[in-house]
């Protein structure tokens, strides 16, 4: 039992790995944010061309399905392991230039747009039609109608499950440590090859927690403070 | 027939649908309806709940495309896939059974999102008109709130404005009361009713009869997607010709609706 305890939960192993793990996390973090930036965009232009109408932008709205498709049946880790290793050296302009925290910006945006991507365009179906219908019946042309009327609706109600996949993809920054950028795993597993100890890990780990569940906190006060507005009358 | 004759002006009635039919899947909800309405005229659509009333009026401000005949308002055809929707819906304003505000705006930016991305008038210019309506309609003070504080009658008010915000040529009213509670109903009704006094042309499907006997120029009776019979409302209501029309209200007044 001791020793069970000693490998996960060292005080002293932890208290001297955390200083590295948390200067490596802070690189998790701000490919985190950066990403979550990124995504938000990517997500909504997928979203977008994918809920377009009528025959002329059919072709841009197969590309889209199949995109999403395509990324979202991709592990991430695979996509972050292409790109990291491939863009240096696949000749793609400009792209083949970036550094590693931009590659791996550029995965997770891949990936998790394709989510968010999804998650916009239920909101989107979720406005209900009369909606449209009286913002069209004013003159307003279809790109203002989602401009001024579905999209302001369509985004407070997605704000949610929004948060929900930026937990996940917070999580996921743990893998860009495979493709040579020095994060929070990184610092953690060399700590631990060198002790032979992995209450860096639990360190890593905690870091994690400690970030993660805030924000589920958040989204929940999120969704209970909408429905107390819809029961209040008021938006 | 004289409303028919009344319609024509100078270069034809101001609206006209000839042959105008409308599918959905398989179902023929509009099979061939004629209408003429003359500028300055108000005309009830009444009729049973399916007749296609509501379909009508959706198919007159291009909000269903029409899968037969043809649509002209003043002479210009506006329906077909050759013609300017967002133009055309521009001076043909709409009021729905269910208000369909825009719940994350305040009135205001109800009434003036139109105008100020449509119209482009500045932001003084739209909300300049959009008080000087609700003022007209008793909402003045309603201004900065959101629909869902409001009233049914309220909002429906405020419904009615954000069409009229537009200047329209012709409104469209859609059971404008039908979903309001008894008492709300004739707060919207003395607006139609001021409306149709200052000339504004106007087409409404409702089931208020005795609003629509006395407000109309002309009432026509829809019934499975024809219209069966139409004239002036003191003829239709008291000697109605055709016995699908003496049916219907008949059922209407032994509803104690008339």
């Amino acid at each position: 039992m001791g020793q069970f305890f000693d490998t996960f939960f060292s005080w002293e192993h932890l208290r001297n790995s955390l200083p590295q793990v948390i200067k490596g996390f802070v690189t998790n973090l701000s490919v985190m944010v950066v990403a979550e930036v990124c995504v938000l965009v990517w997500g909504l232009a997928l979203a977008l061309l994918r809920s377009s109408q009528g025959r002329a932008t059919a072709p841009v709205r197969w590309l889209a399905v199949g995109y999403i498709d395509l990324f979202r049946a991709l592990p991430g880790l695979v996509v972050i392991y292409m790109v990291g290793f491939g863009m240096p050296i696949a000749g793609v302009p400009w792209v083949s230039d970036w550094s590693l925290f931009q590659l791996a910006v550029l995965a997770l945006t891949l990936v998790y747009g394709a989510y968010v991507a999804e998650v916009y365009r239920a909101g989107i179906e979720s406005i209900h039609r009369s909606q449209v219908a009286a913002a069209r019946s004013l003159g307003l042309s279809q790109a203002k109608t989602m401009r001024f009327v579905v999209l302001p609706q369509a985004i407070r109600r997605v704000v949610p499950p929004l948060l929900n996949d930026f937990i996940g993809l917070q999580k996921d920054t743990a893998f860009i440590g495979i493709i040579g950028v020095i994060d929070g795993f990184r610092r953690a597993q060399v700590y631990a090859g060198t002790h032979f100890n992995l209450s860096s890990f639990t360190g890593l780990a905690l870091c994690f927690v400690v970030i993660t569940i805030p924000m589920t906190r958040f989204t929940d006060y999120l969704l209970k403070r909408d429905q107390q507005r819809i029961a209040a009358g008021r938006r | 027939m004289s409303g028919l004759a009344d319609a024509q002006g100078p270069q034809g009635p101001f609206l006209r649908l000839a042959g105008v039919v409308k599918r959905f899947g398989d179902t023929e909800v509009l099979r061939g309806v004629d209408l003429d309405v003359g500028e300055h005229e108000v005309v009830s659509l009444i009729g049973a709940s399916g007749s296609g009333k509501s379909t009508l009026l959706r198919c007159v401000n291009a909000l269903e495309p029409i899968d037969g005949g043809t649509i002209t308002l003043q002479g210009e055809l506006v329906s077909g896939p050759k013609v300017d929707l967002d133009r055309h819906r521009r001076s043909v304003g709409i009021v729905f059974q269910s208000f369909n505000l825009f719940p994350h705006m305040t009135v205001l930016r109800n009434i003036t999102l139109a105008p100020r991305q449509v119209l482009r008038l500045s932001r003084r210019e739209a909300e300049e008109r959009a008080d000087a309506l609700l003022e007209r309609v008793g909402l003045a003070s309603k201004r900065s709130d959101y629909p869902d504080s409001l009233s049914g009658g309220q909002q429906q008010r405020v419904a009615i404005v954000r069409a009229l915000a537009m200047q329209p040529r012709l409104l469209l009213l859609d059971e404008v009361t039908s979903a309001l509670d008894p008492e709300l109903v004739a707060e919207v009704l003395n607006i139609i009713r001021e409306l149709a006094h200052e000339g504004m042309t106007m087409l409404l499907a409702t089931h208020e009869m005795s609003f629509a006997r006395e407000v109309s120029s002309r009432v026509c009776f829809l019934d499975a997607g024809v219209i069966c019979e139409q004239g002036e409302p003191e003829q239709i209501f008291t000697e109605p010709a055709n016995p699908r029309t003496q049916a219907f209200l008949k059922r209407i007044i032994a509803a104690g609706r008339l």
